[in-house]
């Protein structure tokens, strides 16, 4: 009976189990089939929506930044040009402490003083999420080294970029300026003028120079790459690209060796050249001393070096043929003397009386020479060949401020040329409506008096002078000057020139130009204020020397050179174009607290004709030769 | 007989021929998208197959041992894993932020991996025990054999394996014939007890539970698994990517691709085809589960191949349910596809059971 009952209780137990064991199929069964339904939802109903989100996953698009176009001189020669290097550069996002990093990776590769004062001042100017360098230029060896510490320095990467070089260093500085990383003020612009998607992955952009002015040209188009990246952003494969056009190539006006014939002929004074080709406004050489290396600027320059420059009162970044006013002294005389012919006030035979002053009629004021006691009888010849002030005194008052200002300025003075650089100063060629509008004051008669030997309100830039003179030595002819000559289109190659038309043409009359030119020629030869630097050559070359003053003299007050400090001496002046008779250039010369311009600036106007006409180096000059297309990119 | 022919009798005496197939099959499938997760990496798939082999080894030696001596060890393995567990709260090492290790001098072990055997075999034998006169008593005696080492893995912390062992162990209850009284009654007493648990959480355990519900919350944290896989089962379509194409899984968008997130990588390079063969494939070896459980003659054979069973369905459940978003992230491995050795013994030891409980032959209580 027990046994019975226990085998029926058995019995039951087993039947009791294996229902339960029904429920546990079920319960896995519907389990399964609840994974199975979340799999259909996932892969068949949602399947469009997890592939759009594993394609965003992996792909991004990324720009793909031109190469920059290169600069030449108009020989060819390399101005700026690009070359590939390493960098090791830090996302200041992606990295937590900073100073510790950098200092664990100077333990990597070297790291010095002013790789850190740079890379700290990179990093207040920088854009969020800008991947900013710390060194550039690596060996293969510290890349190499740092490779293989890689994983110690999350946030730090080697990249293979594109540097800008200026072969030239100071040479030509100011000419071609330097590009530099972007910064905020950048952006903005970037943003206002449309540009900003090009720039896209662009890092630099031309401050000043003509890799400011040209940026359009030389950026380039950007491209871009659909890039397959990891988990970690690395790219690991390209999917498609649109390659990116590379910028413009542009043939400068400028003569490089001529330039530096010219920057060499300043040796260390302050001062500027510009030098145009009368025919066409090619400009020949623009120089400004001193000069400063470009390439320090590339990377963002280091406080050290930027304090030195900026602080310097030599002031090397300033662009003084540009920028630097300074009264034309008796440059201008040559443009009075064509305006007294041209309108009439002067026959080439009228002849004074040089006293060594001039006085206006009724008063008593002395304008005095430059030469106490004068130059006795004068004629226009004369007055240019010795420059006499008294017979400019007398001319200016008897032309008038009204015509001088009309005549004188159809040669472009006291405006804008529109040279193709920005930052260009207008200078000044006074009115009597200027001076109502400036100083609410009227115009006195005194006032011509001194205009007419370049001083007074004059005030031009070397730009300006050698503008003028260059529509002087083609008799009237004016082309826009500029120092890009031919932009050549990376795309289809097609060249195309910057200027080829004159701006106009002055109706001069050819004699009095001809008496102009002779009296010039004179100028440089014995017995005029340039014979010096004019001794001995062997084409005509009509030049005209001035000084102005830094300090006006009181009446009755004596300029003694080696008295006054020499900051505050005069500055001298020389304009020139040759041969005379069709001239291949023109130029003018400025240099500062230079003395007398028949001494201090002439001679560089000689050196500067003698190697663009004669192929004349100057004696001890030891230029650069040939160029080094080393890592050359286009 | 010739000796070849004995020996092959031998090694195939107490094998059963029908669950090592699908174990093989799945263990076949393991390797080949351990290949593609590790991106081709030859010694990881050969250290899994020795991981493989050293586990169908020990399966074979356990289903070669007869039942009565498996049962006799249940009650000093079980001891012997209390204890361990003790020793690790008291002497336990640390690692990841969490105490799970004990080092006892040759090498370090986890005794939480033990129990996870060694409580479903306790509790099956002392329902064993007490077969003719279950009593209320008796469940509540074998849930308090359940907890005592689940309070210590839970303070280790290990929210997956707590999980596997108190599932493993429900099961025997279930099996046993908890009154469904009894399971409604505790499971409204467990969903009371969820704010209680919930405070008893660590904030990592949390988060995981949180980022259930809404993973976006934390994208590039606690959700970030989540998404990444979701994104990989589902830009796998019907067919998926192919064999090594899976873009999630070759760019390093997946994480924990080899180990616990393996199912991901299959199912973005398979597609619902490959994951329905391998749901199915799955279901066949717990289908032969079941029936050796249900052809089992003693309860404690009975229980003991239920729970298996069981246990190895939640671990593919938990598994694949964490990967495909509608369960949280625990660390629970897939059953033989997973990269791992431990998980890999236990699995194949719990089929030595089977084995043994379907081949020895069948004791009937007289």
């Amino acid at each position: 009976m027990r046994r019975s009952a226990e085998l029926r209780n058995h019995g039951r137990e087993l039947h009791h189990f294996q229902r339960r064991l029904a429920v546990s199929v079920g319960f896995v069964t519907l389990l399964f089939c609840l994974l199975f339904a979340r799999f259909f939802y996932l892969q068949v109903s949602q399947r469009d929506h997890y592939h759009t989100l594993a394609e965003a996953n992996r792909i991004s698009i990324s720009p793909v930044v031109p190469n920059r176009g290169l600069i030449f001189d108009r020989h060819g020669e390399v101005l700026a040009h690009n070359y590939s290097a390493y960098t090791l550069e830090i996302m200041p996002s992606k990295v937590t402490n900073l100073e510790a990093t950098i200092n664990e990776l100077a333990s990597v590769v070297e790291v010095s003083g002013r790789d850190r004062k740079r890379f700290k001042k990179l990093l207040g100017e920088s854009r969020k999420f800008e991947s900013l360098p710390i060194r550039t230029r690596l060996s293969d060896v510290e890349v190499a080294r740092f490779a293989a510490n890689r994983y110690r320095f999350p946030g730090v990467e080697i990249k293979a970029r594109l540097f800008r070089q200026y072969p030239k260093g100071e040479g030509a500085s100011h000419v071609v300026g330097y590009i530099s990383r972007i910064n905020t003020q950048d952006l903005k612009l970037l943003e206002t003028s449309g540009d900003f998607a090009n720039y896209r992955g662009s890092d630099y952009i031309g401050k000043i120079g003509i890799e400011q002015s040209y940026e359009k040209e030389l950026h380039g188009i950007t491209g871009s790459e659909e890039v397959e990246t990891d988990a970690a952003g690395r790219a690991v494969r390209v999917m498609s690209r649109n390659p990116p056009i590379s910028g413009n190539n542009l043939k400068l006006s400028l003569d490089a060796k001529l330039q530096e014939v010219a920057e060499q002929a300043f040796g260390e004074r302050r001062g500027a050249l510009v030098a145009i080709d009368p025919t066409s406004g090619d400009v020949l050489a623009f120089v400004s001393k001193p000069g400063f290396d470009p390439n320090l600027f590339v990377d963002g320059i280091d406080s050290e070096n930027w304090d030195l420059l900026n602080n310097s009162i030599d002031k090397p970044l300033n662009n003084r043929a540009l920028r630097g006013l300074y009264p034309p002294g008796s440059t201008f005389k040559p443009f009075m003397a064509l305006a007294g012919l041209e309108l009439k006030r002067r026959t080439p035979q009228y002849t004074i009386s040089d006293a060594g002053f001039f006085s206006l009629p009724g008063t008593r004021h002395r304008y005095r020479d430059w030469k106490e006691g004068g130059h006795g009888s004068v004629d226009l010849h004369k007055s240019l060949v010795i420059s006499c002030d008294t017979y400019y005194y007398g001319l200016a008052n008897d032309l008038g401020i009204d015509k001088i200002f009309s005549f004188i300025s159809q040669f472009g003075l006291g405006k804008l040329t529109g040279i193709d650089i920005d930052g260009e100063v207008s200078g000044l060629l006074p009115s009597q409506e200027w001076k109502m509008k400036r100083h609410q004051q009227k115009w006195y008669a005194g006032d011509t008096i001194s205009v007419g030997i370049g001083q007074g309100y004059n005030l031009t830039t070397p730009l300006q002078l050698a503008f003028a003179t260059a529509i002087l030595a083609s008799n009237g002819t004016a082309f826009r000057p500029h120092l890009v000559k031919q932009v050549t289109s990376s795309k289809t190659g097609e060249i195309r020139n910057i200027v080829t038309e004159p701006l106009y043409t002055l109706n001069l009359n050819p004699d009095n130009m001809a008496h102009v030119h002779k009296a010039l020629v004179d100028v440089t030869r014995p017995g005029g204020t340039a014979a010096r630097a004019g001794a001995g050559a062997s084409y005509s070359f009509a030049g005209k020397t001035g000084t102005s003053q830094v300090i006006g003299m009181k009446q009755g007050e004596k300029y003694v050179e080696s008295k006054v400090n020499e900051r505050h001496r005069d500055h001298a002046l020389f304009i020139a174009y040759a041969p005379a008779e069709k001239a291949k250039i023109a130029l003018a010369v400025l240099v500062e607290n230079g003395g007398h311009g028949g001494s201090a600036a002439a001679p560089i106007a000689r050196l500067v004709l003698d190697y663009f006409l004669l192929g004349k180096l100057p004696a001890g000059a030891a230029l650069e030769t040939g160029d080094d297309g080393e890592g050359v990119h286009d | 007989m010739t000796s070849s022919a004995r020996l092959w009798h031998y090694l195939t005496r107490y094998v059963d021929n029908f669950l090592l197939v699908g174990l093989l099959l799945l263990m076949l499938v393991g390797l080949l998208v351990l290949y593609s997760a590790t991106d081709a990496n030859l010694s990881r798939v050969s250290n899994q197959l020795i991981n493989m082999l050293v586990a169908l080894a020990i399966m074979w030696l356990v289903a070669n041992i007869p039942l009565q001596h498996i049962m006799r060890l249940a009650v000093p393995l079980y001891m012997i894993g209390l204890i361990l567990l003790i020793g690790v709260a008291l002497f336990g090492e640390i690692q990841n932020g969490a105490r799970r290790w004990l080092n006892i001098g040759v090498t370090r072990i986890q005794p939480s991996e033990l129990m996870k055997l060694a409580v479903p075999l306790m509790m099956a034998w002392y329902f064993d025990k007490h077969e003719v006169t279950l009593r209320l008593r008796d469940y509540a005696v074998a849930t308090l054999l359940l907890i005592l080492p689940l309070l210590l893995i839970l303070r280790q912390p290990d929210l997956g394996t707590t999980l596997l062992i108190a599932s493993s162990g429900f099961y025997v209850l279930f099996l046993a014939g908890l009154s469904w009284r009894i399971i409604a009654g505790l499971l409204i007493v467990g969903l009371g007890s969820l704010p209680v648990l919930w405070a008893m959480l660590h904030d990592y355990q949390r988060r995981r539970v949180m980022t259930l519900f809404d993973p976006t919350q934390d994208p590039l944290g606690a959700g970030y698994h989540t998404i990444q896989s979701t994104i990989a089962v589902g830009s796998g379509g019907l067919i998926g990517k192919g064999w090594q194409q899976g873009t999630q899984t070759h760019l390093d968008f997946l994480p924990e691709k080899s180990t616990d997130f393996i199912f991901a990588v299959f199912s973005e390079e398979f597609g619902l085809v490959g994951n329905a063969a391998l749901l199915l494939l799955y279901l066949v070896v717990i289908g032969r589960g079941m029936m050796i459980t249900a052809n089992a003659s003693t309860q404690f054979t009975r229980l003991v191949a239920g729970s298996i069973t069981l246990t190895f369905f939640t671990y593919i459940f938990v598994n694949i349910g964490m990967v495909v978003g509608i369960l949280p992230v625990v660390g629970v491995p897939l059953p033989l596809i997973s990269y791992g050795g431990t998980s890999m013994v236990t699995m194949l030891l719990g089929f030595g059971i089977l084995m043994s409980i379907e081949t020895h032959p069948k004791l009937v209580k007289t």
